[in-house]
């Protein structure tokens, strides 16, 4: 199936999930924390975007609410708090290098793909774009893990952990034309809170390590501590 | 039905007053009224939730509120244990918080969070565990996370804010596949049933189970046990429970152990009950028992390393949290060995580690209390120091690593006899994760209760109430299970297992 023969509704589905995917890759690999922050409002409004297309096209009133809440929570609140952050530990310039970029690069890549293959079983009693959806969602899910695991300040960690997040709001959206309304608003009010909780351990752990390194955070393991 | 009305109000009170009792302990829970407020709602908490009980076992299953929530024999017996060990536990924190505040360990704002979050956690679980909405289910155990996150900081020491990131992040993460395996379930539900709000209604999705497509199904559920196998602590994705444990204060290592657990295997249960329904009637997709052998698989792997990693602890709660990881890798295993037995023997068992192992940690935060440390080479001689603390820590320790006449034994009894019964050869293992368990578990406790003290160690301000009346009631169980508590189980293993024991 060529792309240029889907119906432009499902054309427009599909270049917006490329480009949460595209932004994930550009989170992956960027080493300054600052502009981490700024791609990840750029992903929050490419899934408003995603949203409010869905509630248009499937004329489903309530995800208009949900677009709104993802707007506002995924591409202005949390951004915003995360900047104020930097501003606060007047980081700007400071950088997240993650050691083997290449590789981590390539192994993004290889999830991607173990990503379509995994799906690939549901995708036979769906429709072609449903199965790059679903496949996207699951990969955009697994980057944020990969970012989790690469990254060592405190800040890149949650982004990470939010990305994984809005992977899972698309998933939600896209395949699904959004959860239930009680469930779509517990689900903002948990996001919600749990940025306010980073928000306090921000502080928290700079008091503490005086420093926003995780990597310093290895006080407790199995092994023997004095 | 006529009496649906006295049930709803029931249950709203039960949610109701833990949610009331949030704003008001956040304002005052730092005055000493706090603990005994604390307490005061925890109590009333209980008894709407022993009037809701009755009201269920006189009526049978119900869904109220629109089909928000559902209650059967299943939920409300958990429901009344995570009301009842919340009161003991209350009852516990409040001296010991003082007391902890006197030692200069916190400060009056603190004090204030850790009675509004005690409530939050408690209002979570209880949400979590009466929706019928599995959506719901979802939000009410992030809450639990979000609730307790800042609970396991509260001493602000560095271990404890990075054991508190590690919770945070691992059962953010964790819970988050929990999420897309929802979604994927909603996915498979929303093209069986019509209305979308109905789509994520447990009670919908059973009657519809067979119709349900079952390759969508099983890649969910995968995803679902690993979420919820986070929060149960089941290996390898139990990193976060040990440090969450050993760094917060002793109740809520309690409560986290005693319940939260019991909340997230509870989620697997229900979402089994509905796996096992879309792929009994499709053996060519996975074998229709796929969602048991999985419990099995990674109960087992729990209940094998946990016991081995009991002999290497030298922190005192990370012990008992260990103690944990195997007590709930050995009931994810019997429900998913499934069949009427096991899962009457795990339902059992439930109850007498959630109320040993909330002894356990009160009698454990009052010994560090005494030691002034949590380093277990450091405590010595409690029995000859303070004799109601020591006496405890044995008779605790005796009960959760199985020794007769306790609850323990009882239900590990009875899941030894259904798995020799289904699985023979499984019962080695089983046999030798006991033994490894209890021989690292005595080996721990047996010189830090005996043994000279040291000069200085003098006894504490100790409420030993809580535990005695917990160990009573194992006690209790295991001698001879009270006529009602039995038709209970057995009400609700029918509704797990299709059948009953009795």
């Amino acid at each position: 199936m060529f792309f240029a023969q889907l119906p432009i509704y499902e054309q427009a589905i599909l270049a917006l999930a490329a480009g949460v995917l595209l932004l994930s890759f550009f989170m992956l690999a960027h080493p300054r924390i600052y502009s981490v922050i700024k791609l990840f409002a750029w992903q929050g409004l490419v899934l408003a975007a995603t949203t409010a297309l869905v509630a248009f096209d499937s004329q489903t009133p309530h995800l208009y609410i949900s677009a709104v809440l993802t707007l506002g929570l995924k591409a202005v609140f949390i951004p915003w708090l995360l900047l104020r952050m930097v501003d606060k530990f007047e980081m700007h310039h400071e950088l997240d290098e993650i050691r083997r970029p290449g590789l981590t690069l390539l192994t993004a890549g290889a999830l991607v793909v173990f990503c379509y293959h995994t799906t690939l079983p549901i995708a036979e009693l769906l429709l072609a774009i449903t199965r790059n959806v679903i496949a996207i969602c699951m990969s955009v899910v697994l980057l944020g893990m990969l970012m989790l695991v690469s990254r060592n300040k405190a800040l890149t960690q949650v982004v990470g952990f939010m990305t994984l997040e809005n992977g899972l709001f698309f998933a939600a959206v896209a395949v699904t034309k959004g959860m239930p309304m009680v469930v779509e608003l517990g689900i903002a009010f948990d996001v919600l809170i749990a940025a306010v909780i980073f928000g306090v351990f921000f502080l928290h752990i700079r008091q503490s390590i005086d420093s926003l390194d995780i990597s310093r955070l290895s006080r407790l393991s199995e092994a023997e501590r004095e | 039905m006529e009496n649906a009305a006295p049930m709803m109000d029931y249950l709203l009170l039960t949610l109701g007053i833990p949610l009331a009792a949030i704003p008001l302990l956040l304002i005052v829970g730092h005055h000493r009224a706090g603990g005994h407020l604390n307490t005061l709602a925890s109590g009333l908490g209980f008894l709407a939730s022993v009037a809701m009980a009755r009201e269920v076992l006189a009526s049978g299953p119900s869904a109220h509120g629109g089909g928000l929530f559902f209650v059967d024999a299943f939920n409300v017996y958990l429901i009344v244990l995570t009301a009842f060990v919340g009161l003991t536990t209350a009852i516990f924190s409040g001296p010991y918080m003082a007391h902890e505040a006197e030692r200069g360990r916190l400060t009056a704002a603190r004090l204030r969070l850790y009675h509004g979050s005690y409530q939050g956690f408690l209002f979570t679980m209880q949400l979590a565990l009466s929706t019928n909405n599995l959506g719901v289910l979802w939000v009410a155990m992030e809450g639990a996370t979000l609730s307790t996150v800042l609970l396991v900081s509260l001493y602000r020491t560095p271990e404890s804010i990075e054991a508190a990131w590690k919770y945070f992040i691992l059962c953010g993460v964790g819970i988050a596949q929990a999420l897309f395996g929802t979604v994927l379930l909603y996915f498979a539900a929303s093209k069986v049933i019509a209305q979308p709000e109905q789509a994520l209604l447990w009670s919908e999705l059973v009657r519809v189970a067979a119709r349900l497509d079952p390759t969508t199904v099983s890649l969910a559920f995968g995803f679902l046990l690993i979420g919820y196998g986070t929060k149960v602590g089941l290996v390898p994705l139990h990193n976060w429970l040990p440090d969450a444990h050993s760094e917060g204060p002793t109740p809520m290592s309690a409560v986290l152990s005693g319940l939260l657990l019991n909340v997230a295997l509870y989620a697997l249960v229900r979402l089994k009950t509905i796996t096992d329904g879309a792929l009994a009637h499709a053996p060519t997709v996975a074998s229709p028992h796929m969602a048991g052998y999985l419990m099995m698989g990674f109960g087992l792997l729990s209940f094998l390393v946990a016991s081995l990693f009991l002999h290497r602890q030298k922190d005192i709660k990370r012990l008992f949290s260990y103690s944990s990881i195997e007590h709930m890798g050995l009931m994810t295993f019997a429900f998913g060995v499934g069949g009427p037995l096991a899962t009457f023997g795990a339902l059992l068992h439930m109850t007498v580690h959630s109320l040993t192992k909330s002894a356990i940690f009160v009698t454990v935060g009052h010994a560090s209390q005494l030691a002034g440390t949590q380093r277990m080479e450091q405590i010595r001689g409690l029995i000859a120091t303070q004799p109601a603390v020591g006496w405890g820590l044995v008779i605790g320790t005796a009960a959760i690593a199985g020794f007769p006449p306790f609850g323990v034994f009882t239900s590990e009894f009875l899941l030894l006899t259904a798995t020799m019964k289904l699985w023979p050869w499984l019962t080695l293992p089983l046999l030798l994760g006991l033994g490894l368990a209890f021989a690292g578990l005595l080996r721990a406790v047996q010189p830090m209760v005996y043994g000279t003290p040291p000069e200085a160690q003098r006894p504490v301000v100790a409420n030993m109430w809580p535990v005695l009346i917990h160990l009573a009631l194992v006690l209790w169980l295991g001698l001879a299970i009270p006529g009602v508590l039995a038709r209970w189980f057995d009400a609700a293993t029918r509704l797990i297992a299709g059948e009953g024991v009795l």
